[in-house]
């Protein structure tokens, strides 16, 4: 049985600022809930808030029936956005950091990642330091390493988004099976909408600051069709081009009910896609 | 201090010119001191004014008398240099792991390094005597600071990011240590090694000259005395080499140790 993820009424300031307020949400088992909303509406702050690294102000979360911060922590691993490969080890041993943390000795932990590095078509490049690897073989590293903590609940932080265009394409189609295969629950931030609808079970779309749920959308996630099949299938285009719609229209003021922001699409184009302040350090 | 990944030249390039530049200095010396135009233009006698081939010559004939004394300045130099490193690193460790003990001592780390070596020279030769303690305190002084303050930013210098990482992935506060904050620390701790190395000779002359009766220093104050002035050019020069390969050999050591960068 794998995890299941949920938060209530989640609240989170930094100072003035409010990155969340009264953010719910729910991760069933084994599936993958994409988070889509403009930058700075506080989306890392919710990842390093679900996964223990800090306590929201106000709220519950619940990760596999665990509510105090170790707890979480312990089910929870957390990729940001940044690769965050430690520029001193070679792949193998940044792949394999999570096993030497838990006292596995250097050569056991990487015989336990080297069986993984052919299956993550790294094989060859074991020995290499960081920075003698592409960006797209980096951000392999570094899944390698999410996947080997053990944990069941990956957190995933824009994974894909310091890659070029072909790259991205290339590594959300590899990445799928491993999400879709229900093994792990997956919440996973991105402002790509296109990766959230085809990486995901279900996207909830996020207001600008501060940020609650506008919407929850069931991705038509159909893992035995290609890539480019799924991305220009009709039923898959309209969601993307509604949640876009969602995204550019102007935030709802908080007194104003939720409904009817459908028919808001085309209201106001010079609205603001949403505040660029700093939240969280990044978003 | 400089973290950038700069391109090193080539190896040729990067020891010819400066060669080339040092052997030009020469001549020009060489020429101006032994045609007496230097002292001339100073109205000094010409052996107050050596040329270089004279220091040469000065060098390799008493060459066991300086060789001996620049002996103990070495030993001075290097000790006081280890001194400061051990005690270094365990003040940047110490302040970077307690906030409390950060704000409340770093002040006086800052206070070390203005206090005036040449006053307080004198003050631990009456303390610790001719011996080697007073000579080993002032190199120490001197080297802790540069060593500290830079070891301590990169510690502070750590990518908060891969600490949160890191925390995820099952390390305890020690792991992160040692696995993240050390590494990140370490080009820093090697550019105040560096800078500390250097000035150590320094610091090693003052308290020579605070009360010796052996050393690179000494000798130095003896020949300024006596003017023998070829003899104490040949001292700097001896002195000046002594840093030059303390340098090069904690570089050599910081390239061996940072393969990453």
């Amino acid at each position: 049985m794998t995890a299941t993820l949920s938060g209530r009424r989640l609240g989170h300031s930094f100072g003035s600022v409010t990155a969340l307020d009264g953010f719910d949400f729910e991760v069933s088992g084994g599936k993958t809930v994409a988070v889509v909303g403009p930058s700075g509406c506080g989306k890392s702050t919710l990842l390093e808030l679900v996964c223990g690294l800090r306590e929201p102000d106000t709220g519950l979360i619940e990760v596999a029936g665990q509510t105090p911060a170790p707890g979480r922590l312990a089910h929870c691993a957390y990729m940001p956005q940044q690769d965050c490969l430690l520029p001193w080890y070679s792949a193998i041993d940044n792949a394999s950091l999570a096993l030497r943390n838990q006292g596995s000795s250097r050569p056991s932990a990487r015989r336990q990642a080297g069986d993984l590095f052919r299956e993550f078509g790294l094989a060859g490049f074991e020995r290499s330091l960081p920075h003698e690897l592409s960006g797209g073989m980096r951000q392999r590293v570094a899944f390698l390493r999410t996947f080997l903590s053990g944990k069941d609940v990956l957190l995933l932080d824009e994974p894909f988004a310091a890659l070029d265009a072909i790259t991205r394409a290339e590594l959300q189609e590899w990445l799928l099976p491993a999400l879709a295969d229900g093994s792990r629950t997956v919440l996973l931030v991105t402002h790509d909408v296109e990766e959230a609808l085809y990486l995901a079970d279900s996207v909830l779309v996020m207001s600008a600051r501060p940020g609650r749920v506008l919407e929850r959308i069931e991705s038509p996630r159909d893992p035995s069709r290609s890539r480019s099949e799924q991305v220009t299938a009709v039923g898959f285009t309209s969601l993307r081009e509604r949640i876009l719609g969602l995204l550019t229209s102007p935030a709802p003021a908080t007194d104003r009910p939720l409904a009817g922001r459908n028919s808001s699409r085309s209201s106001d184009p010079t609205g603001p896609i949403g505040p660029t302040g700093p939240i969280g350090g990044k978003g | 201090m400089n973290q950038r990944n700069a391109r090193r030249p080539a190896a040729v390039t990067s020891w010819v010119l400066p060669a080339l530049f040092l052997m030009l200095l020469l001549g020009v010396w060489q020429l101006a001191a032994s045609t007496g135009f230097l002292a001339d233009r100073l109205g000094l006698e010409e052996f107050l004014v050596p040329a270089p081939v004279e220091i040469a010559e000065v060098l390799w004939k008493d060459r066991s008398l300086i060789a001996d004394n620049a002996w103990v300045t070495l030993i001075e130099v290097v000790v006081g240099f280890l001194i400061a490193l051990v005690l270094g690193l365990a003040t940047a460790t110490l302040l970077h792991l307690s906030d409390l003990l950060r704000r409340a001592s770093y002040p006086l780390v800052v206070a070390s390094q203005t206090i005036p070596i040449i006053v307080i020279a004198p003050v631990l030769v009456v303390w610790f005597g001719y011996g080697i303690g007073p000579k080993l305190a002032v190199v120490a002084l001197i080297c802790f600071f540069p060593i500290t303050v830079n070891t301590l930013d990169g510690l502070q210098s750590v990518d908060r990011d891969k600490v949160k990482m890191m925390r995820t992935l099952w390390a305890s506060r020690r792991q992160v240590f040692t696995r993240v904050e050390v590494p990140t620390a370490l080009p820093y701790a090697f550019s105040g090694a560096k800078i500390a190395v250097a000035v150590a000779v320094i610091g090693a002359i003052f308290g020579e000259w605070a009360g010796a009766d052996r050393g690179l220093g000494y000798l130095m104050l003896q020949d300024n005395a006596q003017l023998m002035t070829a003899r104490l050019f040949a001292s700097v020069f001896v002195l000046s080499a002594i840093a030059i390969s303390l340098f090069a050999l904690v570089a050599v050591l910081e390239r061996r140790l940072l393969r990453w960068r």
